[in-house]
């Protein structure tokens, strides 16, 4: 049966309110998820003020604000910072995006952030997405094919490449999974749209030879058909793509080969 | 504790290689209630604030009788198989199987009541 409410030990508590910056006129407050396996302690919810005369434009800034010079125990995942790694993605004034291109001047009030929702956390903003990467592998994110290797290159018409813009595009950043219901339901048989997004991107490779074979693969009344097109996916993804739109085509390849 | 890789925890049981026949089921009994629900509603106007044997005069008229029966099934059918894609998202494990079960024989238990009452007025 689906857990509606947080078992005890997640439940959320006030944690430390940290001290304003001295001096500083233009305060932001942000509020952050913290937790740490190793003490014990339910989660909280950390207190911060940053002078935003000296921070810059995007959330990742102030983060790396707060770890540098506020507190070093904050404990989040970055890399690129321009959008294009996926690490950064977390929960920020409710929506998952990606810290690094997620403007501060897009929030109202005060900064609300927590890890992506409903994975088990690792540390603080760090969720683990182990299972998020073995469902991608699963839908076997590579080229497959049976004739024999071409001397040069496999050839795919403009047209055909085309097919794969808004597809390829995906950083594997997980907010549209973990902004999805049947995921957070189902997430341990459903494959979540991050990973339909990936299976149709090579179902509608021309150059890809094992089309029916992933198609087999996918039917599945858990992992493919638990998507009820929520759409949250395609309202989350912080690279502008529709998940949505790519399962919904993938289910009617399914109807066009059996009926 | 179980040592599985998290590949074969993501492969689970592999694929069920069903779900397509239900997916388009819900599409083509969605398709068939766009006419058949406005012409439910029409057929309840129509039969509005007649005294008891009128209304059973108007149900009673083949056109009337058939159209009943026709969206009675299709709407309990529709409605039992959405029921069970919400039981499937959120009641598992046996107890899943069982409210499956259980909405099955309920459904098919209206369907059967209500063509009982349908073939009682019309003939």
């Amino acid at each position: 049966m689906v857990q509606l409410t947080l078992p005890k030990n997640s439940r959320m508590q006030t944690g430390k309110t940290w001290p304003k910056p001295e001096g500083a006129t233009n305060v932001r407050k942000f509020q952050i998820y913290r937790w740490n396996p190793d003490d014990g302690k339910n989660p909280q919810v950390d207190t911060y003020f940053v002078d935003m005369d000296t921070c810059g434009p995007m959330i990742l800034d102030a983060l790396i604000k707060i770890k540098n010079e506020i507190d070093p125990t904050l404990t989040f995942r970055r890399s690129c910072r321009e959008g294009i790694c996926g690490s950064c993605a977390m929960n920020i004034d409710g929506i998952n995006t990606l810290a690094c291109i997620y403007g501060m001047d897009e929030v109202k009030g005060d900064v609300k952030i927590y890890p992506l929702p409903h994975m088990p956390v690792v540390k603080d903003l760090i969720p683990d997405l182990t299972h998020f990467y073995a469902q991608h592998a699963s839908i076997m994110p590579w080229l497959e094919t049976k004739t024999n290797r071409p001397a040069k290159e496999w050839r795919q018409s403009i047209e055909d490449r085309k097919k794969l813009d808004g597809l390829y595009e995906c950083v594997m950043c997980a907010s549209c999974s973990t902004s999805c219901p049947s995921y957070w339901w189902n997430g341990d048989r459903y494959l979540g749209p991050a990973a339909l997004l990936h299976a149709y991107r090579w179902i509608i490779d021309s150059r890809d030879e094992a089309t029916g074979e992933r198609l087999d693969d996918l039917e599945d009344p858990f992992k493919l058909y638990r998507c009820h097109t929520i759409m949250n996916c395609a309202k989350t993804c912080p690279k502008g793509l529709n998940p949505a739109e790519a399962i919904a085509n993938i289910k009617k390849m399914m109807v066009e080969r059996t009926v | 504790m179980r040592f599985l890789t998290d590949r074969k925890r993501a492969a689970g049981l592999g694929s069920g290689r069903q779900g397509t026949h239900h997916h388009w089921q819900m599409m083509v009994s969605s398709i068939l209630l766009v006419p058949l629900v406005p012409i439910l509603v029409i057929l309840f106007a129509a039969a509005l604030g007649g005294d008891h044997a009128e209304v059973l005069a108007f149900f009673g008229r083949p056109i009337p009788a058939i159209l009943m029966a026709l969206s009675l099934v299709v709407v309990i059918q529709h409605l039992m198989r959405e029921a069970h894609a919400a039981i499937e998202d959120y009641v598992h494990g046996a107890a899943g199987k069982l409210t499956l079960i259980a909405t099955t024989a309920f459904a098919y238990t209206m369907i059967a009541a209500g063509l009982f009452a349908i073939a009682r007025i019309a003939l």
